[in-house]
């Protein structure tokens, strides 16, 4: 990728400078915290989940403007939807992300979510898009406490996201 | 100093990799602190050993064994020229500098420093001079102590003398800090610490591409660097050692060649450098750092630094001119390393969009993790410079930045 507009899309800067859903929900039931040790971006999932239904998510975190903007958008994308539909998203981001899905042959939910996909060209930038990703998945998912979706993604470290209920 | 100027050009066409095309860029490599390129010289030394002159060493009486062996034992003493050591024994081939420091620790270490007792560190020390300590200071109880530093990244003098007292068993310090290009004042800090008799380590992987070294003159008791950041290969470092020290230390492996005589009930081993080289050493990878040893020194370390303090000044100069950039390490001594961070932009994003322009900089926490912490800041920018590097260079970068700066404006 030669031209960083088709990254740093202005909705991608946008979010970045305007984090959607910053903060944290008092009265979740569902936590992860996701980090990045090479690059050091952090961030900090809440939920509240009822009835398999997300019924409200926020962030805080400390990131690169890729990895704010994917949890930004994130939020914004899965909030109100069902587990099993934002677990869908969860996956066909990161399918987009490491190139085994294009979102304009193939069928998907993205929507908005596809300015990511030139993430694919950058592999040293994958993890950034999708660490609010895994961490969405570890805080879905809290029984387990360290997410193993390393193996889908080698640049991904299986320590990198731990969950709690 | 009056060093002439070095020919640019002369030196540029001697690099290969420089010609490459980055997203259909020119290449601009400033990223010599992760690792340097290799001149034609020392790939054409690499290729002609590996296809002429290779064997393993110190093994058999044929030809090529004794050839391989002699140009691997000319390479240490060209080593020991290039440091000034007093004796080409005190040379010890490793992998690199984490390997180095890592046999001292085991060598040394291990046998030498025990329960209750101190070694000190810097601030600025990159992983490599921190955690083979911390493995020693939690096998054995051994307390690490820090010297901290003013917010320019220098040392504070007055608070690393304060440090010592009787428990003080060692001190492993780096020459030049490799996030923030700071010149620590070694040969004093080593003289100090002998008044105490505290051996000293120094972490040179950043001061030996760039400075003349002069073991006899530092005085130090070991010394570490690597041979990739000094236009060599990767897969070769040195350990500089005292003779004395060295000759009472533990083996760090055992193996074939570190060895004078095995049975099954007692090994006798082998002298000095040998007892620290145990099995094939990476001779290809000796021989070109060899190779790039007398290329650096037909160049001129003196030459070098003056060049290169020229780049990082201009560089320092056009930078300091932006708005809304901040240089992180503003030591009175540094060596060539820009780190900078540009409100409002992570480090990753600018990395990302300087490639895009063929620029190559380094982004992240730089392996000192206790330093970016200390310095309040997650990941840092660096350029890092070589003398063959040019303004014309820095120029691309500085507009790179500026580019960086208007995307997220």
């Amino acid at each position: 990728m030669t031209d960083m507009r088709q990254l740093y899309q202005e909705v991608i800067l946008d979010h970045n400078r305007k984090p959607r859903n910053f903060g944290t929900i008092a009265d979740a039931n569902r936590r992860a915290d996701g980090h990045n040790p090479l690059c050091g971006d952090h961030i900090k999932l809440s939920m509240k989940v009822l009835d398999e239904k997300i019924d409200g998510i926020a962030f805080e975190g400390d990131g690169c403007a890729i990895c704010n903007a994917s949890a930004s958008m994130m939020t914004s994308a899965v909030k109100g939807k069902a587990v099993q539909e934002a677990e869908t998203l969860v996956e066909e981001f990161r399918n987009m992300v490491t190139g085994s899905l294009n979102p304009d042959t193939q069928s998907n939910h993205l929507g908005k979510l596809k300015v990511f996909s030139g993430v694919k060209d950058l592999p040293s930038r994958v993890k950034c898009a999708i660490l609010p990703w895994h961490t969405l998945h570890a805080a879905l998912n809290a029984e387990a406490s360290v997410s193993t979706e390393g193996d889908a993604d080698p640049i991904i470290d299986s320590d990198m996201v731990s969950g709690h209920a | 100093m009056t060093a002439e100027a070095i020919n640019i050009e002369a030196i540029r066409a001697d690099f290969p990799i420089l010609d490459l095309q980055v997203s259909g860029k020119p290449l601009v490599y400033l990223d010599n602190a992760a690792s340097s390129q290799l001149p034609q010289q020392v790939i054409d030394r690499i290729v002609r050993y590996q296809t002429h002159e290779h064997s393993n060493i110190h093994r058999a009486v044929h030809y090529l064994s004794e050839l391989a062996t002699k140009e691997y034992e000319s390479a240490r003493i060209k080593v020991q020229n290039f440091i000034n050591a007093k004796e080409s024994r005190e040379i010890i081939f490793t992998r690199g500098t984490t390997e180095a420091i890592n046999l001292v620790m085991h060598g040394y270490g291990r046998t030498f420093i025990g329960k209750g007792d101190e070694i000190i560190l810097s601030a600025l020390e990159h992983h490599a001079n921190i955690v083979p300590w911390q493995m020693l200071a939690e096998e054995k109880g051994v307390v690490l102590r820090v010297i901290p530093m003013n917010d320019a990244g220098e040392l504070l003098i007055d608070e690393f003398e304060a440090l010592f007292n009787e428990k003080t068993k060692f001190l492993a310090l780096s020459h030049v800090s490799n996030a923030l290009g700071t010149v620590n004042p070694v040969k004093q800090m080593t003289a100090y610490a002998h008044r105490f008799g505290v051996p000293v380590l120094l972490d040179g992987a950043q001061a030996a591409p760039h400075k003349s070294i002069d073991m006899q003159d530092l005085d130090c008791d070991f010394y570490a660097f690597s041979g990739h950041k000094m236009c060599g290969p990767t897969g070769i470092g040195v350990l500089y050692g005292k003779a004395k020290l060295l000759e009472k230390m533990q083996p760090y492996q055992g193996g074939g060649d570190m060895i004078l005589s095995v049975s099954f009930e007692k090994t006798t081993y082998n002298v000095i450098p040998s007892k620290f080289e145990a099995g094939t050493p990476p001779i290809m990878a000796a021989i070109g750092l060899g190779a790039a040893i007398d290329y650096l020194s037909a160049i001129g370390l003196a030459k070098i630094e003056v060049y290169e303090k020229e780049l990082l000044d201009y560089a320092t100069e056009q930078v300091s001119a932006l708005k809304g950039i901040r240089i992180i390490g503003t030591a009175a001594e540094k060596a060539a390393a820009l780190s900078f961070e540009i409100s409002g932009v992570h480090p990753h994003d600018v990395g990302t969009i300087l490639n895009a322009d063929g620029i190559a900089i380094r982004t992240g926490h730089h392996c000192a993790q206790p330093l970016m912490q200390r310095l309040g800041v997650p990941a840092t920018a660096r350029a890092s410079f070589a003398f063959y590097n040019t303004q014309a260079e820095i120029d691309k970068f500085v507009a790179g930045i500026c580019k960086v700066q208007e995307m997220f404006i």
